[in-house]
């Protein structure tokens, strides 16, 4: 299904035939080379392709969508700035700047963009280790995520999580126990049930995470208390080194939890992921419970920086997804077809990425490491501290 | 298991604690033996705790209970009794037997804001939910750089219950004593079980509270201050639970009803033994145990978990890094549950934990310099 999404998709794309005007102003990090508001708020009409979803219990989405040239724009943006920031983050951690663990999600892109897309800032996202780009798109400034890699003070988590560990708005990290996010993210859904705020929460896991007991059990609670949960099973293909097929009985994890509907999406499509998860939204927030959702994605490197990612997989599969499926080129070609915006115009915002991360960079290069103080903060919330904390020996240790 | 076994387990002990009970205000003063007697109630540690919770949840709306049986069941162990029909079961929550998921639901559920009261039927069954005590609710503040709060509580009974055998069996106190992050508090006695409880649910960080299961159908005092809904008990602050000058010795749980036992006999023969209830295992007072050392110059430690690496190899080890250890005239002894599974039959499960005799054999040892000597 993944190798010709992007040809299918194209094929299926038309332009709308009128504009709606006036629109709402939308925020874009892009720059702004809309020649006036009405230009920018312009509809464009996507058709999805017949095989950008498969359904468990439920009727599929409509493969009918519309967005503004801005939000178009918009989601390329911000796809094109978190590759050039995992690039950064790679080019980092082989000059030995960034220490322990490091995984990018360079070619899973799609994902994080179209989920925020779809959502807003009542909606809580969480996931496992591979956070960067959903820090990013829940307003994690590049500076902070990569100051946080590096170990800065200016980090996102005052450098005291690094590369796993990063927290924003609405977004609950960023947890490096391959599977306890999930009931933690069904516990976010409980909160927003409990204190009814109509929102959702996306609880995020790989296709290895998919088998720990936790899963199920998080599913069982989700659908007993109709918890407006959606658990999206990002599935890229490989549990470390382990594929699917190797790990998983099934691997249809979209229809994994039997008793709760499911859907499985192109994950490679921003514009799939961004129906599938306003699809989800509404179906969770509309009293009808859980739902399972599986994206099929994959990771262009390895699972971290310490694994070359060919040893369980051909370098010639890895080429085919990038020259197929790359789900940066599917946009970039939908962009150009619609006439959304010209070549040299995606080309001045692939540059402009470019200078945001390297001047990110140099701004979190330049950050000083964390404050010593720091090493004693945030183990208990201000004021409820004990009297003391020890450190290596008792005369290091630290009085509150 | 049941309430039922649990309370006919309890009968014996019950009526042996009261009758203890009778004998201790001798100590008092008329006067102050008046006071007392017109302003306490006798109650429960069990119903200690119910108030506690029924307190907190009608004081914040963010407060909620869930674990196993705790509302239509009314608790296995009858703690939860009637919170139900209070509170209704969008705030008493009956869980699946899945101890990973409801825990993680449940620090996910105080991640986002809420105040989460998590009842494991016994700390036993955590093990199964132990990452996401440790990893998930203690450390995603530290990690989060203090973005994202975790204020829950984890409660239950711990420690050995009678005639259980090995698997239910076991104190945490050493296992969670030892996370930067959580607190843990281990409360012996009805003021206790109240005053912990309520100071946890009201504490801002993950808090475990360690109960026990033998303790829940005893019957202590309650002072008027403790009969208050406002009343709460500082965590970290350790109680001298009486006051002696020839020995320390400090305890937690169950087994602070031992060493006051063994302290009221050996007051017979004139030994005057001082008994420290730590109430909380982290943080521990440490100034508390350093300052009575040094009244007293010996110290032994008492507790039903295991010795080795364990809540008074802690306080040995504090003793030895603080300026006590000028004090001591003799060497601190554990006295803690033998280092074996709990076997089954009555016999042999009665030389798995310290009791009142043991209690008193190691104080004289202590003092007769038959150790260390």
């Amino acid at each position: 299904m993944l190798r010709s999404t992007a040809s299918r998709l194209l094929a299926n794309v038309r332009v709308a035939p009128k504009a709606f005007a006036p629109a709402r102003a939308f925020s874009t990090t892009a720059p702004s080379f809309f020649a006036s508001a009405t230009d920018a708020s312009e509809k464009v009409k996507i058709t999805l392709p017949e095989s950008s979803f498969e359904v468990y219990n439920l009727e599929k989405p409509s493969l009918e969508l519309e967005f503004s040239k801005e939000e178009m724009v918009d989601m390329y943006t911000k796809m094109v700035t978190m590759r050039r920031m995992e690039m950064a983050a790679d080019a980092l951690y082989k000059a030995k700047q960034i220490r322990g663990f490091c995984h990018l999600c360079t070619g899973q892109e799609a994902v994080s963009v179209g989920m925020e897309s779809a959502i807003n800032s009542a909606d809580q996202i969480i996931t496992a280790y591979r956070c960067h780009g959903f820090t990013y798109v829940r307003g994690g400034s590049i500076k902070s995520i990569i100051g946080e890699l590096l170990g800065r003070e200016c980090g996102i988590s005052k450098g005291k999580g690094g590369s796993m560990h990063m927290f924003s708005k609405a977004f609950y990290g960023g947890n490096g126990i391959v599977g306890a996010q999930v009931p933690l993210g069904a516990g976010i859904a409980f909160t927003q049930k409990y204190l009814d705020i109509p929102a959702v929460t996306f609880s995020l896991y790989g296709d290895g995470a998919s088998n720990q007991g936790q899963v199920f059990e998080a599913y069982n609670m989700a659908k007993l208390w109709d918890l407006p949960c959606v658990f999206v099973c990002e599935n890229n293909k490989y549990g470390m080194g382990t594929s699917a097929a190797r790990s998983s009985a099934s691997t249809q994890y979209y229809t994994r939890a039997g008793y709760i509907p499911g859907i499985q999406v192109n994950g490679m499509d921003v514009f799939a992921v961004h129906q599938a998860c306003k699809f989800a939204k509404e179906w969770t927030t509309s009293g009808k419970g859980p739902l399972v959702m599986e994206l099929n994605t994959y990771r262009y490197g390895g699972h971290s920086m310490s694994d070359p990612g060919t040893t369980y997989r051909t370098r010639e599969e890895i080429q085919h997804m990038r020259s197929t499926s790359d789900p940066i080129t599917g946009l970039k070609q939908h962009l150009l077809d619609n006439s959304v915006a010209s070549e040299a115009e995606l080309k001045a915002i692939d540059k402009e990425a470019r200078k945001i991360v390297d001047e990110a960079v140099k701004e979190a290069q330049a950050s000083p490491e964390p404050d010593l103080k720091e090493f004693w903060t945030d183990i208990y919330q201000p004021g409820s501290e004990p009297q003391m904390v020890r450190g290596r020996e008792p005369g290091e240790s630290h009085w509150y | 298991m049941t309430f039922l076994a649990t309370s006919i387990r309890n009968a014996a002990p019950l009526v042996a604690r009261r009758a203890a009970l009778k004998q201790a205000p001798v100590a008092l003063s008329a006067i102050a033996q008046k006071r007392w007697n017109s302003n306490s109630v006798e109650m429960t540690v069990r119903d200690a705790l119910n108030q506690a919770l029924e307190e907190e949840l009608s004081a914040d709306e963010k407060v909620f209970l869930l674990g196993e049986e705790v509302a239509q069941y009314n608790g296995a162990y009858k703690v939860t009794r009637g919170l139900l029909d209070k509170f209704g079961p969008k705030r008493v929550i009956d869980t699946p037997i899945t101890e990973a998921g409801f825990a993680g639901l449940a620090t996910g559920a105080a991640l986002s804001g809420l105040k989460p009261i998590c009842e494991f039927m016994t700390f036993n069954f955590a093990m199964q939910a132990i990452d996401h005590i440790v990893n998930s609710a203690a450390k995603t503040h530290y990690m989060s750089g203090g973005t994202v709060k975790c204020p829950i509580v984890f409660r239950g009974p711990n420690g050995a219950a009678a005639g259980v055998a090995a698997q239910h069996s076991q104190c945490f106190a050493a296992w969670y004593g030892s996370v930067p992050g959580l607190k843990v508090v281990s409360p012996w006695n009805s003021e206790d079980a109240k005053g912990l409880l309520k100071a946890a649910i009201r504490d801002p960080n993950p808090v475990v509270v360690l109960e026990n299961e033998l303790q829940y159908g005893l019957s202590f005092p309650m002072s008027e201050e403790a009969q208050s809904s406002d009343f709460v008990i500082p965590i970290g602050k350790a109680k001298v639970e009486r006051e002696g000058k020839d020995i320390t010795v400090v305890s937690h749980s169950r087994s602070v009803g031992f060493c006051m036992e063994a302290a009221e006999q050996l007051a017979k023969d004139g030994i005057s033994v001082e008994v420290v209830n730590l109430r909380s295992i982290r943080p521990l007072d440490v100034d508390t145990i350093v300052k009575s050392v040094k009244k007293t110059n010996r110290i032994i430690t008492v507790e039903g978990g295991w010795a080795s690496y364990g809540v008074g190899s802690e306080i040995a080890a504090q003793i030895m890094e603080s300026d006590a250890f000028d004090y001591l005239d003799a060497p601190l002894t554990r006295v803690a549950g033998a280092d074996v599974p709990t076997p089954y039959a009555a016999n042999l499960e009665g030389y798995a934990f310290p009791d009142t005799p043991i209690i008193t054999k190691v104080i004289r040892d202590t003092l007769d310099k038959k150790i260390g000597a």
